[in-house]
């Protein structure tokens, strides 16, 4: 049978989708090349926001970094400023105390749900559905507000320390998480009768952009997009680090639920269950939390030996990995990110062929992707 | 599998072209590889059966000042095992093969080596600047980079 292309052939178009363009979450350029309404080609250009954050590694102390991974993916701050303090205690063998860890890791897991929520909120706003993107600003509100409990800051954090974190957690606040996550968890299913199950919302993504599970490992996906297409890794399990290796949770992934495997709902609904496993991460953390001081012994003037690690951890968009070079001086010699949503990006090209314009909104959307870190 | 047994089964076929292994304080461990060779050890450290590394986590360029370098970093989903493989490159016109036929994730981390250290990937699909602007003019994380005063007559 025919494609559409092949049997109305009219002039091709080239369009300049962004990089202002509001469902493209933020400045990313798609250069489409249309037929009508299908997409020939559609060619992600980034950079838009390159700050040159790997130089400016190379030229600040290990400590002084830290603010720097806040503004690489803004949404997972926390996220960030963890996965840089594990790659720099585990380049110079530091011990960080447990509580420290746990508090790592219910933060964590705090600003994994508010990335989740962002990521369900715009996407359903992409879509066409205004609510559930207030419903989601909602809840994350109540997190913002913990956060901004924790370390005065609602949206760059800067609250980990390499050894520990800046401070303990205020009295009460495990108390506060705890109501958050009563009220919390009963609105999962709310969303997925508000909008999940919608059948315009389904027909929007179901069987739309299928990536194989193979092509999703070969194309270097992580995270949600990699467990969309049904293949169960999980940093958090496969490679444990911090305190993970003590917490139970399931590895969410897509299932075909709707559709096919690996279609842009099932990317969507790993996101969704995946806040389920937050909460229970999270209830079992507050009850296992020690006692303790919350900072190790790092010296002021912090040199640590030469040496080479690479270290990745499960954020909300993928596998963020740091590779860094030490030469033994106070600052790093080389300063590699990896960032998920960058090498997301690749794949885009491949599977956008053939799809509506309108589609191209839904892959966008289901990848969940976001560009200071893209750009850095 | 253990790197050690990962790298003893390199050099039992490859020999000569697997240069050296860096262990100390480097995790996880790297073999580096002649340039020219790498393709085929690439495809090989894919393919065979027992290692299967189908995952390129990172590929990044290092300046060592008096050479480059492009370090690869491994991962298998299957035997659930990590190395690193990395390539050392003259300080005057570095180029290597591409691995984006072997692993088509390479593809933007080369072009952003490309754009930032300037090393060329021979054979890959599409090789641009990706971060910077298509006129700029030196490769920034280069350690000898001089920061330009003006772009587009405009005083940076």
């Amino acid at each position: 049978m025919k494609s559409h292309a092949e049997a109305l052939p009219t002039q091709e178009m080239l369009i300049n989708m962004g990089p202002q363009h509001p469902s493209t979450h933020g400045v990313l350029r798609v250069i489409l090349r249309t037929d009508g309404e299908v997409v020939v080609n559609a060619r992600p250009d980034v950079g838009y926001l390159h700050r040159a954050l790997e130089k400016i590694g190379e030229r600040v102390t290990y400590a002084q970094y830290m603010p720097f991974t806040d503004r690489l993916d803004y949404l997972a701050s926390m996220n960030c400023n963890a996965a840089w303090a594990w790659t720099v205690e585990k380049l110079a063998g530091i011990e960080v105390p447990e509580r420290a860890e746990y508090i790592r890791v219910i933060v964590c897991e705090l600003n994994r749900i508010a990335s989740h929520l962002i990521a369900f909120g715009s996407f359903t706003a992409d879509m066409g559905a205004f609510t559930p993107f207030l419903y989601a600003i909602r809840e994350r509100e109540r997190i913002n507000d913990l956060f901004e409990e924790v370390c005065g800051n609602r949206l760059t954090y800067n609250y980990v320390r390499i050894g520990g974190v800046s401070a303990d957690l205020p009295e009460g606040l495990l108390d506060k998480t705890t109501e958050f996550l009563d009220y919390f968890e009963p609105k999962i299913p709310e969303y997925n009768n508000l909008i999940s199950y919608n059948k315009i919302f389904v027909h929007r993504l179901a069987n739309v952009a299928v990536i194989s599970p193979e092509e999703a490992v070969a194309y270097g996906l992580t995270g949600p997009n990699l467990r969309g297409s049904g293949v169960p890794f999980d940093l958090r399990k496969d490679e444990p680090y911090s305190v993970y290796p003590k917490l139970e949770f399931d590895v969410c992934v897509g299932t075909g639920e709707r559709g096919t495997v690996g279609d842009c709902f099932d990317r969507y609904m790993v996101r969704i269950n995946e806040m389920k496993e937050s909460v229970k991460i999270l209830r079992q953390a507050i009850a296992q939390i020690p006692d303790g001081p919350v900072q190790a012994k790092v010296p002021r003037v912090f040199k640590p030996a030469a040496g080479e690690v690479y270290f990745r951890a499960e954020n909300p968009r993928g596998e963020t990995g740091i590779y860094l070079i030490s030469d033994g001086t106070v600052n790093p010699y080389r300063l590699k990110i990896r960032a998920p949503s960058f090498v997301t990006m690749n794949i885009f090209e491949k599977i956008t062929k053939g799809l509506m314009i309108s589609d191209i909104v839904a892959v966008i959307g289901s990848f969940d992707i976001i560009l200071p870190e893209i750009d850095r | 599998m253990e790197p050690k047994a990962i790298f003893d089964l390199l050099k039992s076929r490859f020999g000569g072209d697997i240069l050296e292994i860096q262990e100390e304080g480097i995790s996880p461990p790297f073999a580096v590889v002649s340039p020219e060779k790498l393709p085929e050890i690439a495809r090989f450290l894919r393919d065979e059966p027992g290692l299967s590394f189908d995952s390129l986590m990172c590929l990044s360029g290092v300046d060592y000042k008096e050479r480059f370098a492009v370090a690869y970093h491994l991962h298998s989903l299957k035997e659930t095992h990590r190395i690193g493989v990395k390539v050392y490159l003259p300080k005057e016109n570095p180029s290597v093969q591409s691995v984006d036929a072997v692993w088509p994730a390479a593809n933007f981390m080369e072009r952003e080596t490309y754009d930032l250290y300037g090393i060329v990937f021979e054979g890959s699909i599409d090789l641009r600047r990706i971060l910077l602007p298509e006129d700029w003019e030196g490769h920034p994380l280069r350690k000898d980079y001089k920061y330009p005063e003006f772009y587009h007559g405009i005083k940076v």
